[in-house]
């Protein structure tokens, strides 16, 4: 179990962190909008996150902080 | 629990004005993760180019100089031979390095200047709205070549890597790709290479980074990323292009 951060209001929802997640925890919050006017990523079950920090090495804006 | 990742030090707080997507970004973490590894942080002084990477200084937290369009190896050239025990390194893209600086890169190279070239590579214009680079593929559609690149008219790419790897002298030339987990861990390796290569005085190293512009490739950040893999790659391949550390 490893715990992820993300500074949402840095997010540009880009989608790069969904497609690297190798347990597809992912997702772009539709239903959310940060300060930019994006809808940033989020994790869904955080309990599944094996803490490999694949999301983080592909985000272009350290958005993601990982801790195992 | 343990941090395992986060964003380096070498990096200011400053939001990066980057589009959705861009792989400047990462290009930027990297660069940042080689100099907090290396503990250089207070001896490094860094040189933005003229492109999309323009505010570069505004985003590593080393000193930075801002050079004039396509000059950042001769301005880096300048800072090494006046203050030999900073480390420097030049920021680069590639209508900033193989169009307008073609000189300066090819004569900083061939002199094996003790600096380190980030090359950022995304067969594009950025900044200024997509135009025909140096480095468009073959075909590749841009704003000035709505037809695709005809390369009877325009001729064809620069290869950067292999005609710099042509000359007797640098030291160190490596062609990486940041489009997934696999490659951007490649790149990590390849950036922290090149810093160690002047941090020993061994000479000029060049990494030149194959990257995306979703914006003005038209493509989706994601799609971006898999015409890397399938346009871009096959036509600059990777690899080591020149290490003197392996010739007798």
């Amino acid at each position: 179990m490893a715990k992820l951060t993300f500074a949402t209001d840095v997010c540009k929802g880009c989608g790069l962190c969904v497609n690297a997640c190798p347990r597809g925890l992912i997702v772009i919050a539709k239903d959310k909008i940060n300060k930019k006017g994006h809808s940033p990523a989020e994790i869904t079950d955080e309990s599944k996150c094996i803490g490999c920090a694949c999301c983080a090495m592909m985000c272009p804006d350290c958005v993601i902080t990982v801790e195992k | 629990m343990a941090v395992v990742f986060s964003k380096p030090k070498a990096l200011t707080d400053a939001p990066l004005h980057y589009c959705p997507g861009c792989t400047h970004g990462i290009i930027h973490r990297l660069v940042a993760e080689a100099i907090d590894d290396l503990g250089i942080l207070g001896r490094t002084v860094g040189v933005a180019p003229v492109g999309c990477a323009v505010m570069a200084y505004d985003y590593f937290s080393c000193d930075m100089v801002e050079a004039a369009h396509g000059r950042a190896p001769a301005v880096a050239t300048g800072l090494k031979r006046a203050m030999p025990d900073r480390i420097i390194f030049t920021y680069q893209g590639d209508g900033d390095l193989a169009s307008i600086g073609m000189a300066e890169t090819v004569h900083a190279a061939t002199r094996n200047e003790n600096i380190t070239v980030i090359f950022v590579n995304n067969a594009i214009y950025g900044m200024t709205g997509g135009q025909m680079a140096p480095t468009s593929l073959p075909g590749q559609v841009t704003q000035t070549s709505p037809y695709g690149r005809d390369v009877k008219t325009v001729g064809y790419p620069i290869k950067v890597c292999e005609l710099l790897s042509a000359l007797d002298a640098p030291y160190y030339i490596q062609r990486v790709a940041v489009n997934s987990v696999k490659h951007v861990a490649e790149a990590k390796k390849a950036i922290r290479r090149a810093f160690e290569n002047q941090i020993e005085g061994r000479g000029f190293s060049l990494i030149e980074v194959v990257s995306s512009c979703p914006t003005n490739w038209g493509m989706t950040p994601q799609k971006a990323l898999d015409w890397v893999e399938s346009d871009m790659i096959p036509y600059y391949p990777l690899g080591v292009y020149r290490d003197k550390s392996k010739e007798a």
